[in-house]
């Protein structure tokens, strides 16, 4: 229950940070679900690169779009009244992560970098059409959820390469939102959850638990899961989240 | 690596191996065993500790991500939370408590105005599994009635 030894980096910019992440090493963003497989030794890299002081990454901005730095804390998405205002399906998302004492440590980047297909910001994000500003020492590019996740703890960023901000365009005027899941106990990873965006013209769903990586789709009708027990849950808490969003 | 790091108010210097974690920095290195390891993967609570004044695991933090923090553990914690778990026996092996305490008094500096359900919602994170909760949730909503707060609402403690 402790971790191997491991190589330790503390940069300070995203510069140095770039220089320093590769094939051997890995980036420590929050680490509420890097730290506990460090601790099993479910994960041994040689050298962790760790972001905590890279301040250029904490930030949000509200502007036409929301802009979200990877290392700002989910305490601090939490709290803003911005995202409150202007985002409400990311405030109800991230309250469902875990418990306050992870809020107050784990990041927006790290829960998306991680993919762990329980996470509910990554659903929240893809339902909310997120891109994702990924950067290297060599370039920069910007993905789509759909690009981004790969499968369970997998995605297209390569070792090198960085998840910087997370960019969420405006909601559609008059639009509402609502966040629903299941889990066992309060806090636990849940069983299957529903992000709705509800439109004058239309729906839609973000579903946590139809798959490996999040899934996107217009209607209730469109719902599919690994098993029946999934998506009749699915099914009754997309109704429910419809319901409480509009 | 030689880290420096506040520690109940007093500076403090350590060295630690990178993958030494902050809960075993406390407890081990500078031998405040007040912080309890339960889980050590971030689901019971124990552990939990202050760092800057936010209520976090500390067997889910490295001790080298603690330089230049401030970190407050139970050994450095006087607040009329206490009085209420000791007049409402809201403890009783008391391996829960201090990671409950700290968990408990980071959230209602921050909802003064808490109610009973809020107070379990905050809790969720802490497992106890002798005393259970009722008595704690009253304890803690006896604080906030009668106790004259500490720290104005959403200030971290200096």
């Amino acid at each position: 229950m402790k971790p191997a030894p491991f190589e330790y980096a503390s940069p300070e910019t995203l510069d140095e940070a770039l220089a320093l992440v590769g094939d051997d090493s890995r980036p420590l963003a929050g680490g509420q679900s890097l730290v506990p497989m460090l601790n099993f030794r479910l994960a041994r890299p040689a050298r962790l690169v760790d972001l905590e002081h890279v301040a250029a990454l904490a930030f949000i901005v509200a502007g036409d779009s929301l802009r979200i730095g990877a290392m700002t804390r989910q305490a601090a998405i939490e709290r803003s009244p911005a995202i409150a205002a202007r985002w409400p399906l990311l405030r109800q998302a991230v309250r469902l992560v875990g418990h306050p004492q992870i809020r107050a440590r784990g990041t927006i980047g790290g829960s998306i970098a991680h993919a762990d297909p329980k996470a509910e910001l990554s659903v929240a994000l893809a339902a909310l059409g997120a891109r994702f500003h990924v950067r290297s020492a060599a370039g920069a590019r910007t993905l789509a959820a759909g690009e981004l996740f790969r499968g369970p703890l997998m995605t297209a960023l390569a070792p090198d390469e960085l998840l910087v901000e997370i960019e969420v365009p405006p909601l559609p005027e008059g639009a509402r939102t609502a966040f629903l899941e299941q889990a066992r106990t309060h806090g636990d990873f849940a069983i299957a959850g529903v992000a709705a965006v509800v439109r004058a013209d239309g729906v839609t769903l973000g579903l946590l638990g139809a798959g490996f990586t999040p899934v996107v789709v217009g209607s209730e009708a469109e719902i599919d899961a690994p098993d029946p027990y999934r998506r009749a849950l699915l099914a009754a808490l997309a109704r429910r989240a419809i319901e409480a969003a509009a | 690596m030689r880290i420096s790091l506040t520690v109940n108010g007093e500076a403090r210097e350590a060295d630690v191996e990178p993958r030494t974690l902050l809960s075993d920095l406390l407890r081990h290195g500078l031998g405040l065993t007040g912080t309890k390891v339960g889980c050590e993967h971030g689901v019971c609570g124990a552990c939990t500790v202050q760092v800057d004044g936010e209520a976090v695991r500390s067997c889910l933090m490295l001790a080298v991500q603690a330089r230049g923090r401030s970190v407050r553990t139970i050994e450095g914690f006087d607040h009329p939370l206490q009085e209420a778990f000791h007049e409402g026996h809201a403890l009783q092996c008391g391996f829960c408590t201090a990671g409950i305490l700290l968990s408990l008094e980071a959230f209602i500096r921050e909802r003064p105005d808490a109610g009973a359900d809020e107070i379990r919602e905050a809790l969720a994170g802490n497992l106890c599994r002798c005393t259970g909760y009722v008595a704690m949730v009253e304890a803690t909503e006896r604080a906030l009635r009668t106790a004259p707060r500490r720290t104005p609402p959403g200030r971290p403690p200096s």
